[in-house]
């Protein structure tokens, strides 16, 4: 019996210098090093790909925003986005989907609301979209809530309205969104797309130029 | 070009790239596995540990060191969160509370990465970097070495050895998990992944105001929980997140990684038990079972039926738009065919059929290909039952490798494969039953249901993803999922390390004209087949009261 609780003190003390031995591997030098390395060679994309406009910061590449006016280009909803619940010194965003089912209520109204009101606000004198022309992620929210991009479809249906609002000729913002979508990387991987945040700053400097 | 071409032409150059890794990475781990020469640093560890590398342990040696392992992580993992606010380089943030401490270390100890916290606003610097981090490594060797184990047991004749579980254990994390973790991290960070320590990061928005984001060491944390088959955002939105995974690249490389050891390890199999051959037709059988999953994904979510979907014209809820369905069909079938759990669109707001695969893909015990080490040893306890129901087909002694499936070999088998099942649908059935547990559902009929089912066979499997509208915080979900992982990960290790000291103690069955010829197709859609009846005949009434009630509705 005595011997046994030896054998396992032995065996538990040899798990945990195990453990510690390799928290600092894995866990302090490898993260480290990584660490070097990204700031070394990538130190912007490492820090957040801060993206400046009037040499002013704002915000990430990478991170959808929301709350643009309608002289903007719209991203998409965001419902399953969130604020922290604790640590609350701190306003995070916190990512997030909505989770919700195909079936559920709550989403089939979320997805008419959102399609009437893309309907609504970008139907423009001489201009008017049809429901059929919405595209998908223009009434969904993404999964991270935090979507940087939207359809190239999206951004087309946005043009008239957009022109309009800023006084721009039709064709000088088809251009704009033209010159900012991405296609798919090396023709088949990923979705075509259009960063919202660059495109409007593509929008605003072209406004202040015209 | 279309979506769906799209789709199938990024599935087509995933294969591709795995095809070309197979054969460098299978001959690495075997090498690794097998070599007697031990690195510098690897001495250095061995030193510090206090154990020699070179003693061979027997079963029952080799699973207390798994065990004492396992059980010290847990609580190192639990001390660390609960006095995270002390601790320093922990950005403030509050200590984590015990029912969901108990759950997390649990969770990252059995390379489950069920997350029960929202990572971004609950988990500073320390305890994702020095706490979760580690483990996605550690918990990925034992299971990979738990694996090599029941190799050895195959391989080796008249001899209760399987190895030495210290030298395992750090050979996999030093040989192989770090270094290309190391390498998948620069390039996860190239594409855009965060990867620094600053704090938090506030910067201005372009209507105004301040939006305010985590620092951190992403991208490393990113990398190995792909590749270690982990799973555990750093943030809670996972590799949805745009700074976890960035690019239309970034997501596909990212499924590589989840892929590429499980894959590879059939061919350290092969290698190790003295035929490729063998090894191709696990390889086959595993290949066979994801791209079928994979291309019944892409057909139910790409024909997006369902209310919602149809008015929104595609099932775009819960997916970002640089991947789009296809390449979203391909991580959700991956991450849950493996034991990874990791994320790139949201499971809950899949089609009802596409999220009735993804809980299938998890019932079918994570096989194809499975978890580092888990998916290997999950699929070879599979190859065991099938040749044991051909035995009894013909009348003959089942063998395997040329080892003989006598009785005590065939009942740890039969444990092995009882024990998720159980859990699961015990537990399922004791939330649905009581009168709290059900509060945690954000949808109700069918797909509230799903919630709970999908959580005990995430939790049990030692998946992690979930149908995230489950509220799993609570007492409940914390406790009971927690003890789902802990017994679904340590259980079954405990047969397969008992079959592996009685197979490594028989002598040789010499292979004869009677004999199954397991390294041939034939095989390998038997194997196909009795891994499809055994979970459909598990899990349909349960899958039938869910996602299928609700896919075949709309």
């Amino acid at each position: 019996m005595n011997n046994s609780v030896t054998n396992t003190a032995r065996l538990l003390g040899a798990g945990l210098r195990a453990l510690l031995v390799l928290t600092l591997v894995t866990g302090v030098i490898y993260p480290l090093a990584v660490t070097g390395i990204a700031q070394g060679l990538f130190s912007d994309k490492a820090n957040g790909s801060e993206i400046k406009s009037d040499g002013r910061v704002v915000g990430s590449s990478l991170i959808g925003q929301q709350g643009y006016g309608l002289d903007y280009f719209q991203p998409r909803p965001a419902n399953g986005l969130g604020e922290n619940s604790v640590n609350t010194q701190y306003k995070l965003i916190l990512s997030g989907a909505t989770n919700r089912s195909g079936d559920n209520p709550e989403l089939i109204k979320w997805v008419k609301e959102a399609k009437a009101k893309v309907v609504r606000e970008n139907s423009v004198p001489g201009y008017t979209v049809r429901p059929s022309q919405v595209p998908a992620d223009a009434v969904t929210s993404s999964g991270s809530g935090l979507d940087p991009d939207i359809s190239p479809a999206y951004a087309e249906l946005q043009v008239h309205r957009v022109a309009d609002r800023n006084d721009l000729p039709v064709a000088q913002v088809e251009k704009l969104v033209e010159d900012h979508t991405e296609k798919r990387t090396l023709g088949f991987i990923g979705e075509p797309r259009v960063n919202v945040l660059e495109l409007n700053i593509a929008l605003k400097e072209l406004v202040k130029g015209s | 070009m279309g979506p769906v071409l799209a789709g199938v032409l990024q599935l087509l150059a995933l294969i591709a790239a795995l095809a070309l890794a197979y054969v460098p990475l299978g001959n690495y781990m075997a090498k690794v596995y097998s070599s007697d020469k031990h690195w510098r640093v690897e001495k250095w560890i061995y030193k510090g540990i206090g154990a020699d590398p070179d003693t061979e342990m027997r079963w029952t040696a080799y699973l207390r060191g798994v065990l004492a392992f396992s059980a010290v992580g847990v609580l190192f993992l639990y001390l660390l969160q609960r006095l995270q606010g002390v601790l320093p380089g922990s950005l403030g943030f509050k200590s984590i509370d015990p029912d969901q401490a108990f759950n997390t270390a649990v969770s990252f100890v059995t390379n489950t990465n069920w997350q029960s916290y929202y990572g971004e606003q609950a988990m500073g610097h320390v305890a994702q970097t020095a706490g979760l981090a580690v483990q996605n490594f550690v918990s990925a060797a034992v299971g990979i070495a738990v694996a090599v184990a029941l190799v050895r047991g195959f391989a080796r004749s008249r001899t209760g050895e399987l190895g030495n579980f210290w030298a395992d254990l750090v050979r996999g994390v030093v040989r192989i998990l770090v270094p290309i973790a190391a390498i998948a991290a620069v390039v996860l960070v190239a594409c855009g992944a965060l990867q620094n320590f600053s704090g938090i990061h506030e910067v201005g928005q372009f209507m105004g105001g301040q939006q305010q984001w985590n620092g951190g060491a992403v991208a490393s944390q990113e990398a190995i929980k792909e590749l270690g088959t982990n799973g555990g955002g750093y943030f809670n939105a996972n590799s949805a997140h745009p700074f976890e995974n960035p690019t239309p690249f970034s997501n596909l490389f990212e499924i590589f990684l989840i892929l590429v050891i499980p894959f590879a390890l059939t061919r350290t199999f092969g290698l190790m038990v003295g035929s490729v051959k063998q090894g191709y037709a696990i390889l086959a059988t595993m290949a066979t079972i994801w791209v079928g999953f994979v291309a019944l994904m892409m057909w139910t979510e790409f024909s997006h039926h369902g209310p919602a979907f149809d008015i929104a014209g595609g099932a775009y809820e819960g997916k970002e738009v640089r991947f789009g369905v296809g390449a979203s069909s391909i991580f959700a079938t991956s991450t849950t065919l493996t034991s990874t759990g990791a994320v790139d669109s949201f499971h809950s707001s899949f089609t009802g059929l596409g999220g009735g695969i993804t809980m299938l893909g998890m019932m079918l015990g994570e096989i194809a290909p499975g978890g580092t080490g888990s998916g290997l040893y999950g699929m070879l306890i599979m190859a065991i039952i099938a040749v044991f129901i051909a035995g009894l087909m013909v009348g003959r002694t089942p063998e395997y490798l040329g080892k003989k499936i006598g009785s005590r070999e065939i009942k740890l088998a039969a444990c092995y494969i009882l024990i998720t099942p159980a859990l699961v649908l015990v537990f399922t059935a004791a939330a649905m039953a009581l009168p709290t547990p059900g509060n945690s559902m954000t949808n109700s009929g069918a797909h509230g249901f799903s919630e709970i089912l999908y959580a005990y066979t995430s939790a049990s499997n030692n998946n992690g993803s979930a149908f995230a509208g489950l509220n799993a915080d609570t007492q409940w979900f914390n406790t009971t999922l927690g003890l789902c992982m802990l017994l679904g990960r340590f259980l079954p290790m405990i047969f397969v390390l008992a079959l592996a000291g009685s197979l490594a103690e028989q002598k040789p069955v010499p292979e004869t004209a009677g004999t199954l010829r397991t390294e041939k197709p034939l095989f390998t859609g038997l194997l196909v087949g009795a891994i499809l009846i055994i979970t459909g005949l598990t899990y349909f009434p349960a899958l039938a009261l869910g996602p299928l009630a609700e896919g075949l509705a709309s």
